[in-house]
């Protein structure tokens, strides 16, 4: 047992627990945050993406130890700031979202890619989004809301 | 649950090293999935674990004596936007995983974990770089060649860690990276390939070849390239023959779910081919 301490989501927390553990179990079953999913399992899929330190990670291969004295966002507060709210309009606008398994992971990596070029090519944008499946495959429609997103959303990022 | 420690420093962790053969993890990318358990379940780790990725003072890319030292634990996201990361070297990991495994993922994890199929040491075998192996009390440089001995077997120490990977500064007239993979993301090369060469007043003054996923360990052969030194990118075209059976004699890939042995040298010999060819 170690303790791991971390910024969860602007609080910062104290866990004492087995570090090696995946990241996704702490969120699911100890925090209680079940926005992350879990998918593939194994780093292909991005269903149980989250930001450390601003920056898309999956935490389904990441062990605890990792986000020992990081900063941790998740989708459950993220989806209280004025940039999610242009990225929800978005793809709600472009019909983005079918089952919605995946879109967790997919506006996690939106604000990643965003964050990090606040103006994207559809390249770009693809390259973004390139470790986020989605088994609906509405990619094209995805990718639209991205665009929509940073005309809308011009500023913010 | 085995032990685990997350060091301060690099001292701390050279000093439990030193007292058990504790594993290294960096970013965890391939570890947390070799070892996977059920969900919810913690990973069937057997060994003691040392959590070193959050060790700020090996985060770094800088001019060195001539060479790029780049810290071993720097994810790949970093160096693929870092001003000082070779252009082939930047060019692999654009096409490695995906930005959230780039993120947590490192060259020298991906040099421990020695994939036959590792698409950074393409790079790194043709950039000649090397590793530093530190323990408590000796430190060694080993080329990344030489440190590879076979699928998942490398000579680093038990009471060893990387602590850097040394890129010597080379300039080239040709860079070509190719990767045969089931899709542009997240994927594991069926084969892939990497061509370096420096041509000066029409004359081969530099030349670097280098296959993965075709053997156990990934193909450089010195001998060979030096054979064509000296000489016209013409006359390497007019032998082709000649230099894609020297070649072949080193291709010796396997079947698995991701390709076929027939497959794979054959793609193998039209890459270098067709590298050759855009001299």
């Amino acid at each position: 047992m170690t303790t791991i301490k971390f910024t969860f989501n602007g609080k910062a927390i104290e866990l004492t627990t087995d570090p090696s553990r995946r990241f996704l179990d702490v969120l699911r079953n100890d925090l209680r945050h079940t926005g992350p999913k879990e998918g593939c399992g194994e780093g292909e899929c991005g269903a149980c993406a989250v930001l450390i330190n601003g920056h898309i990670v999956n935490s389904c291969i990441l062990p605890l130890a990792n986000v020992h004295q990081q900063e941790v966002m998740t989708i459950e507060a993220f989806s209280k700031t004025k940039r999610y709210a242009i990225i929800e309009e978005a793809f709600i606008h472009e019909g983005s979202v079918q089952c919605g398994i995946c879109i967790p992971g997919m506006i996690i990596a939106t604000e990643s890619l965003l964050n990090k070029n606040p103006d994207p090519t559809e390249s770009e944008i693809r390259i973004g989004l390139s470790g986020n499946l989605c088994r609906c495959t509405g990619y094209n429609m995805i990718v639209k809301a991205v665009q929509r997103a940073k005309e809308r959303g011009r500023g913010l990022w | 649950m085995v032990e685990h420690v997350i060091p301060k420093n690099l001292e701390e962790a050279l000093k439990y090293l030193n007292a058990k053969p504790y594993k290294v993890i960096a970013g965890g990318t391939d570890l947390m999935v070799q070892h996977r358990a059920w969900s919810a379940l913690s990973p069937n780790f057997k060994t003691p674990l040392l959590f070193c990725f959050n060790l700020n003072a090996l985060k770094y890319i800088k001019v060195q004596n001539d060479e790029i030292a780049i810290g071993s634990m720097t994810d790949l996201e970093t160096l693929l936007d870092h001003p000082l990361t070779p252009e082939i070297l930047r060019k692999v990991i654009s096409v490695m995983a995906s930005p959230a495994i780039r993120k947590v993922s490192t060259l020298s994890g991906n040099i421990i974990n020695a994939s036959p199929a590792a698409d950074s040491l393409l790079a790194l075998y043709a950039l000649d770089a090397k590793v530093v192996c530190r323990s408590l009390h000796t430190e060694r440089e080993v080329l990344v060649s030489e440190m590879v001995l076979g699928p998942r077997k490398t000579q680093l120490k038990a009471h060893e860690i990387i602590t850097e990977i040394r890129i010597p500064k080379t300039s080239f007239t040709h860079t070509t990276f190719v990767k045969v993979g089931g899709r542009l993301a997240d994927a594991i090369s069926k084969v892939a390939f990497v061509g370096c060469a420096q041509i000066v007043n029409n004359q081969v003054k530099d030349l670097r070849i280098v296959l993965n996923a075709v053997s156990a360990t990934l193909i450089r052969q010195k001998a060979i390239e030096s054979q064509w030194l000296n000489k016209a990118p013409n006359v390497l075209q007019s032998q082709m023959d000649t230099i894609l059976e020297a070649y072949e004699a080193y291709i010796q890939p396997i079947d698995d779910q991701r390709s076929n042995k027939y497959y794979r040298k054959q793609t193998a010999l039209n890459l270098i081919k067709q590298f050759i060819n855009t001299l």
